[in-house]
């Protein structure tokens, strides 16, 4: 075998702690090594093209690579090989990055490690074999979770690109956050009029098929081929017959059920459709306030519907879709306020958050858009907004920031002196993030045009005087504290991940962070890709975004799954595990140990029972290797013999030190 | 309720400013079930002056009680002060470093574990003995009585070493008095700082900060303040002359230990709870109680 060894540089990201230089010819001794050299960047296209050279005038057949980490360039390489003209798995990465010059500050020692990863990878490469993916084909439907801004715009643009698309919308109607919003910055256009064509859209699309109060239950297979178990949650309402009249509403005798599209401020019936423009116009019952539930007597609504559609004998219902592909697009969920005590927010009906604020001022919200204090339903004079109400505060768990708070207080100030001109205007702040294109401005004017008073320092705590809010906090530009007497005390609350995003995660082998916040692949090569491939990110579940990012997201995600399935037919990696038949008892341990459930028992034509690999569904985690007994089911590219290989060669270099 | 031993410190200010606090305590926990065994041959646990001067030997001062505690075969250290209770938790937050351990072992003429518990009166009354219990022991319920509960500044921060009720919003001190059956309105200031030990240095800010607790107290109707510290008690309570006089205000509102309140509540009698040693006397609240009891 003759084996090229590259040594990398990476400027002095790796030159700077290891003598690159003195790696490769140190290389030169180890069996196999027919060529070693030492390269400033072997990733850039003239170190690339020194390896393809190399592999044809050394009549190479394996080439080692010590450089970053393999998540980082491995396909890279292995892409150099192949158009060189060898197979490529005939390649290893050493790396002396991220495992050696980046975390070590003795050049010598450093020297020594690198050498003896080289010398562990030129082994393993000496017991590589060639391999070859598979090919199968791909189901080109794809599943969009959550129908907020980013859901629906990706939902679209795959549906406009030809796939049929199932969303899935756990609320009853489509629209997630941006339909509560009154008007949106930096333009102040009209939330719901411009999202309203886009959910009819969504609604009337042929290619979508729209499941609302729906979540999902179960999902097995792989990119290219999942199956997916949605369940759809009984509505009590049977929506085929369900015509959205609304005469449902007008009789129920239950008028205090929680309202959630308008955040509490106001009441809504048990039967009730959310809002006058969901997408399904269509009636629900929440059997936590409805009488027929909670009684077991009432029945008004099935007397009144025009069209017989109440059911109260509605059960969940479990639907299976299968999908190639799927985009996450779940959005977020806001921090409970009463975990901030010190503003008083949950005991003072006169503290709101933010959300409820954008109802109060919505023409078709509870109020027809007067803004009122929630305490005696006055027009507030003087209207304090708080920022960071627990974002970036690590006392609180919540060290990030919430991205869209500021804008949305720079909006709600402007369209506070909109409704009430005379009124004053206080923004508490830490400091103002306005970095998108025309935020600066657009924060400018809340103070310049619109007058807000914007106080730098955090606030203490909130406090009722009287029938006013007395916001007491520290203004750090003057060095003093501050106390401003409110009639209205409106709190940015935090942003979190949607509730049950970890769940979720679960149920789709993705990563998340510690906040719950859904991990992407590389957060600035592979922003909205997720490490399980077929999975992409769109919109605030992978973290606070406002619209422009989300729906900016959601079009990335479509284009991603349009690329996707530009092929008939998906590469399968053939980096996994194989049985030896020959030597498999049947035991099925490794049956046990898969989290994939990607082995299944298979009977010989003799009778013998023996483990099988489901190619695609298997991950080459290698759990199974380490399991079976006999040794029977190995991994490709990670065999036995090619680790032992590499410890070996690790062994001799010890013991060629400790002799010489 | 676990029925268990606690090692009982009252420390200085039982013995001292707040005999009445000492006396209710242990009276009240008697009738709890609550056993507290005093620490032999206590000393000062260094409270507020030792830390700001040296952090291993106001760990050592507090460490030779808990130390004497361990040796005496109890697993919870119990202190009505909240003072006490920080400087406690304080010594075993410091030995939770190997290196201090033995620093501070050389310092003592004992073996310091660092194995102990330490949890203020009113976490265990709280937490151990429950609301429910407290309740059905009450034989004089505090009806009629609108009291604020204050919980100053320490006792449940910072977070993380009170590891107690919210650090913001605690309500603990609330619905305790509510099982005693009294109005408990909904006091803003519960957690605001009351001057504390500025008393000698600085006494105009702690006029300042107890008057806005007391001028709080007015605004929500209260009867009293129900507290749990016994410095909190003095500046509101023994220098509530001096603030009517430094703030032009004439307060006339009674501060309670909470554990007098529970007492109370129990049937014991103002003089066994000694709320005959407070400086504003809370006569006329009493009465009002009396008459409200007897329709
Ligand atoms: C008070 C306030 C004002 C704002 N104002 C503005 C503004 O003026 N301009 C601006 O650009 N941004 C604004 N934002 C930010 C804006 O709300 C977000 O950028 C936007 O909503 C993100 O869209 P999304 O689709 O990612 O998430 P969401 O809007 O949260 O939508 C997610 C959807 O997924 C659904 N879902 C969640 N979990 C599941 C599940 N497990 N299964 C099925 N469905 C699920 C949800 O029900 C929801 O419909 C504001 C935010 C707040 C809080
Ligand atoms: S009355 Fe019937 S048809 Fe009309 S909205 Fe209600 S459920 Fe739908
Ligand atoms: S390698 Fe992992 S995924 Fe593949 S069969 Fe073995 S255990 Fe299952």
């Amino acid at each position: 075998m003759r084996i090229g060894v590259f040594v990398c540089h990476c400027g002095t990201n790796i030159g700077g702690t290891v003598d690159s230089h003195q790696v490769a010819e140190e290389a030169k001794q180890f069996p196999h090594v027919a060529y070693s050299t030492d390269y400033l960047y072997t990733c850039s296209e003239p170190g690339q093209q020194e390896i393809q050279q190399a592999i044809k005038e050394h009549n190479l057949d394996g080439v080692v690579v010590a450089a970053c980490s393999p998540i980082m360039h491995e396909n890279t390489f292995r892409r150099t090989i192949e158009r060189a003209g060898l197979n490529r798995y005939m390649f290893e990465m050493a790396n002396i990055r991220e495992h050696c010059s980046w975390i070590g500050e003795d050049k010598e020692a450093n020297t020594r490690k690198a050498i003896e990863l080289v010398r562990m990878a030129v082994a393993k490469v000496a017991n590589n074999v060639h391999l070859h993916p598979s090919y199968f084909d791909v189901n080109k439907r794809v599943l969009v979770i959550g129908a907020g801004v980013a859901g629906m715009q990706a939902a679209l643009d795959c549906a406009e690109g030809g796939l049929d698309v199932v969303l899935v919308e756990k609320k009853s109607s489509i629209g997630g956050r941006m339909a509560q919003l009154d008007k949106t910055f930096p333009t102040v256009d009209c939330s719901i009029c411009i999202l309203g064509p886009k959910m009819v859209d969504v609604g009337q699309h042929d290619k979508i098929k729209l499941y609302t109060y729906s979540e999902i239950e179960d999902i097995s297979g792989y990119v290219g081929n999942y199956t997916v178990k949605i369940r759809r949650k009984a509505t009590y309402v049977d929506w085929a017959k369900c015509t959205g009249c609304g005469l449902c509403m007008e009789k129920c005798p239950s008028k205090k059920a929680f309202d959630y599209h308008n955040e509490g401020v106001a009441y809504t019936t048990a039967i009730n459709i959310p809002f006058p423009q969901a997408i399904p116009k269509k009636a629900r019952i929440d059997p936590k306030y409805c009488r027929q539930f909670t009684k077991g007597k009432c029945g008004v609504c099935a007397k009144v519907c025009p069209v017989g559609a109440i059911n109260y004998e509605m059960e969940d219902e479990i639907i299976t879709e299968e999908v190639g592909a799927i985009i996450v697009a779940t959005g977020y969920g806001l921090m409970n306020i009463e975990e901030l005590g010190e503003y008083g927010a949950g005991r003072y009906p006169d503290v709101i958050t933010g959300i409820q604020y954008e109802r109060l001022l919505n023409a078709s919200g509870p109020t027809q858009g007067h803004i009122v204090r929630p305490s005696d339903g006055e027009e507030p004079k003087r209207i304090v907004f708080i920022s960071c109400a627990g974002s970036r505060d690590l006392s609180l768990g919540r060290p990030y920031c919430s991205n869209f708070c500021c804008m949305y207080i720079a909006k709600q100030a402007i369209l506070t002196r909109d409704h009430i001109p005379n009124s004053d205007v206080y923004v508490f702040y830490i400091d103002i993030r306005a970095p998108g294109k025309g935020y600066e401005e657009f924060v400018r004017r809340a103070q310049e045009e619109y007058g807000a008073q914007y106080i730098r320092g955090r606030v203490s705590r909130v406090y009722p005087r009287g029938r006013h809010m007395i916001v007491k906090g520290v203004d750090t530009l003057l060095g003093t504290q501050v106390e401003v007497d409110a009639d209205l005390v409106v709190l940015a609350t935090a942003a979190t991940c949607a509730p049950g995003a970890e769940e979720l995660a679960e149920k789709l082998r993705i990563s998340y962070d510690g906040y719950g916040f859904y991990i992407e692949s590389h957060p600035k090569l592979r922003p909205v890709e997720t490490n399980t491939s077929g999975i992409f990110l769109a919109g605030a579940c992978q973290g606070p975004k406002d619209i422009p990012a989300s729906v900016g997201q959601g079009s990335a995600a479509a284009s991603k799954v349009l690329a996707l399935f530009s092929k008939d037919k998906l590469e399968s990696d053939p980096q996994i595990a194989q049985v030896d038949e020959s030597r498999c008892i049947g035991c099925l341990k490794c049956a046990e140990t898969c989290p994939f459930g990607a082995i299944e028992e298979r009977e010989l034509r003799d009778g013998r029972i023996v483990a099988r690999v489901i190619e695609t569904v298997c991950q080459g985690c290698g759990l199974c290797t380490a399991t079976c007994p006999p040794g029977a089911i190995q991994l490709q590219q990670f065999t036995d013999n090619q680790i032992i290989a590499e410890v070996e060669a690790l062994c001799q270099a010890w013991k060629e030190r400790s002799s010489g | 309720m676990k029925g268990d031993r606690y090692a009982y410190f009252p420390g200085c200010s039982q013995k001292g400013t707040a005999v009445e606090y000492g006396i209710s305590s242990r009276k009240v926990a008697e009738a709890l079930g609550v056993e507290l065994v005093e620490i032999e041959d206590w000393s000062c646990c260094g409270a507020t002056p030792a830390h700001t001067v040296d952090r291993l030997l106001s760990g050592a001062l507090a460490a030779r009680n808990l130390a004497t505690a361990e040796k005496m075969g109890l697993a919870t250290l119990v202190t009505p002060c909240p003072a006490c209770l920080v400087a406690s938790k304080n010594a075993l937050e410091l030995a939770q470093d190997d290196e201090s351990l033995k620093e501070l072992n050389e310092l003592l003429d004992l073996p310091f574990k660092a194995e102990i518990q330490a949890k203020s009166l009113l976490q265990i009354i709280f937490e151990e003995v429950g609301v429910d219990a407290l309740a059905q022991k009450v034989k004089k319920p505090l009806k009629g009585m609108r009291l604020a509960p204050y919980y100053g500044c320490l006792l449940t921060r910072p977070p993380e070493r009170a590891q107690f009720d919210d650090p913001e919003n605690p309500i603990s001190i609330d619905r305790i008095l509510e099982a005693l059956g009294a109005e408990v309105p909904d006091f803003p200031f519960k957690t605001e700082c009351c001057g504390a030990a500025f008393g000698l240095p600085k006494r105009d800010m702690v006029l300042t900060l107890s008057g806005k607790i007391l001028d709080m107290a007015q605004q929500i109707g209260a009867d009293g303040i129900v507290l749990a510290c016994s410095l909190c008690q003095q500046n509101l309570d023994l220098r509530q002359g001096q603030i009517n006089s430094h703030l032009g205000t004439n307060f006339e509102i009674p501060i309670f230990y909470i554990t007098q309140m529970i007492g109370l509540a129990f049937g014991f009698s103002s003089k066994e709870m000694g709320l005959d040693r407070h400086a504003v006397h809370p006569d006329k609240l009493l009465k009002k109680w009396e008459e409200k009891l007897k329709e």
